[in-house]
């Protein structure tokens, strides 16, 4: 790891209406790392990784992602060109072929060429364990397929960080597994990663960091092993008692 | 209109009942074919005389109907972008065409435009504006798009809105811009859900052309009218002129109805 963190977040606050959701949140991310944050609904968790790409803005604070601050529009797409996101719905474009979808942005961000795209989406198919359904619908797909295209999508754009908010929450509990496969081979090969997920197994397999967030502040990070076993803070105690069993 | 259209539960149904909808179309060019081969006079006669009109109200539905898709999409961008001063104006623009009926915006283009601008000339000193004169058909196209955008824009809004939030955050954490995903992801999946209150759109504006009757455009209802005030005959051109706008609407619902059971399949 240097010592330049690859995402630098100091002390963002976020407000919605009266909601305070974000209550100066600092963190450093360095690259090749993998942080998995948890924490209770309403703690702020998802606010502040879709922070990270400004799908949210934030009210105060800074937030630098590979050396570019996140303020204005330009910037704001050049970070995002650097930063891929997974979310909970998966969120493929439901017009599109699978192929289509991961071609789209490679085409008009990217600007590759048709049969450049075509070749790195269906390596990235193949990758996630899926190369025959390159010309299905995405309705005609289960949902860990789904969620498996999507990551394939965002790969395509080449990220030097991949957000994922919540990537198995929506699966029927038997899909999840195959999800997780893709994202703990990603890890290994030291992707740089921020994961808002209670999945303990894949935070002990692939986290160096596990953070627990309440209240829309930080509360305790730890690395994971440590922080599920053996937590300092009461109410990484009080919430690890309803999630762990 | 409904009992035409008996059970929609089972695929052979839903055939029969768009060759009945066929069926009416083809009955009532039937009629008018009848009709003027039965009593060429008058209705041969009512036929040459508005067919000119016939041309006249489609063409300003055509032009007027492609104005109003692209005014009504900017208006719609407009309406949902978050610059509160362009949203601001045209929700005022919206709100104020809506409230106003049809028949009235056309009267104040053809007979109060002109006047304001001859005086805006006088006072600016301007002989091109002075010498303004307006022309009926431009100004019933003016007119029947600054109001049909304000109603198509308000389809448009529904039909964006419609689709989930998380396309466009996709879109966006992908890097395309506000425009890239609007162009590539969210309006090729609005544009299936307008279509059907967009298709009834443009058969509402191919009735609502009659009202250009009235501001000097020789439409087919004017030229039903001049008709019957030369020929002293109340009855007979009504019932023509019905009759030809009858087949419009009737074949335009088809085509809406063809195009929606196609992107419908599509999917």
């Amino acid at each position: 790891m240097t010592s330049e963190p690859i995402i630098h977040i100091e002390n963002v606050h976020k407000r919605f209406g009266n909601v305070h959701a974000l209550r100066g949140v600092n963190l450093d991310v360095y690259k090749g790392e993998v942080i998995v944050i948890i924490g209770p609904s309403g703690s702020g968790k998802s606010t502040l990784l879709r922070c990270i790409n400004r799908l949210e803005e934030f009210d105060e604070g800074r937030i630098v992602v590979d050396g570019i601050p996140l303020d204005t529009a330009a910037n704001i797409n050049a970070v995002r060109t650097e930063v891929g996101m997974v979310f909970q719905q998966f969120n493929l474009f439901p017009h599109l072929t699978v192929l289509e979808n991961i071609l789209l942005a490679q085409r008009i961000v990217r600007k590759r060429s048709k049969e450049e795209a075509t070749r790195i989406a269906l390596d990235l198919l193949h990758k996630v364990g899926i190369p025959d359904k390159a010309h299905n619908y995405p309705i005609q797909l289960s949902g860990g397929q789904q969620q498996r295209v999507a990551i394939a999508r965002a790969l395509a754009m080449n990220p030097k960080i991949m957000l994922f908010d919540e990537p198995t929450s929506a699966l029927d509990p038997e899909m999840i597994q195959e999800v997780l496969d893709v994202m703990l081979a990603l890890a290994r090969e030291g992707m740089t990663m921020v994961v808002v997920s209670h999945e303990m197994g894949f935070a002990r397999a692939a986290a160096h960091r596990a953070i627990l967030m309440d209240d829309g502040q930080i509360v305790e990070e730890a690395p994971p092993d440590v922080l599920f076993s053996n937590p300092k803070q009461e109410r990484t105690k009080a919430f690890l008692s309803k999630v762990l069993h | 209109m409904q009992t035409a259209n008996p059970s929609q539960a089972s695929p052979n149904a839903r055939k029969t009942s768009i060759d009945q909808w066929w069926l009416l179309v083809f009955a009532v060019i039937a009629l008018i074919v009848i009709l003027v081969i039965a009593q060429p006079n008058p209705y041969q006669r009512i036929l040459i005389f508005v067919q000119d009109g016939v041309w006249v109200t489609l063409r300003t539905t055509m032009i007027s109907f492609v104005l109003v898709l692209i005014l009504g999409l900017v208006v719609a961008l407009a309406r949902l972008s978050k610059l509160w001063l362009l949203r601001g104006i045209f929700t005022i623009y919206v709100e104020i065409i809506r409230g106003i009926p049809v028949l009235v915006q056309l009267l104040f283009w053809y007979f109060a435009f002109p006047p304001i601008i001859q005086n805006l000339g006088t006072s600016l000193n301007s002989p091109a504006l002075i010498n303004y004169k307006a022309d009926p058909n431009f100004m019933a196209i003016l007119g029947l798009t600054i109001c049909y955008a304000a109603y198509m824009s308000e389809v448009y809004r529904a039909g964006i809105q419609s689709i989930p939030k998380g396309q466009m955050e996709a879109a966006r954490s992908l890097g395309m811009t506000y425009f890239q995903a609007m162009r590539y992801v969210i309006l090729p999946q609005a544009i299936r859900v307008i279509l059907p209150p967009v298709g009834n759109e443009f058969i509402t504006l191919l009735k609502d052309t009659s009202l250009i009757s009235v501001v000097a455009v020789s439409d087919l209802t004017r030229r039903g009218r001049e008709f019957m005030a030369s020929n002293f005959i109340p009855i007979q051109p009504w019932i023509m002129v019905s009759l030809l706008y009858l087949v419009m609407t009737l074949i335009s619902a088809r085509v809406v109805h063809y195009i929606e059971q196609k992107t419908k399949i599509e999917r």
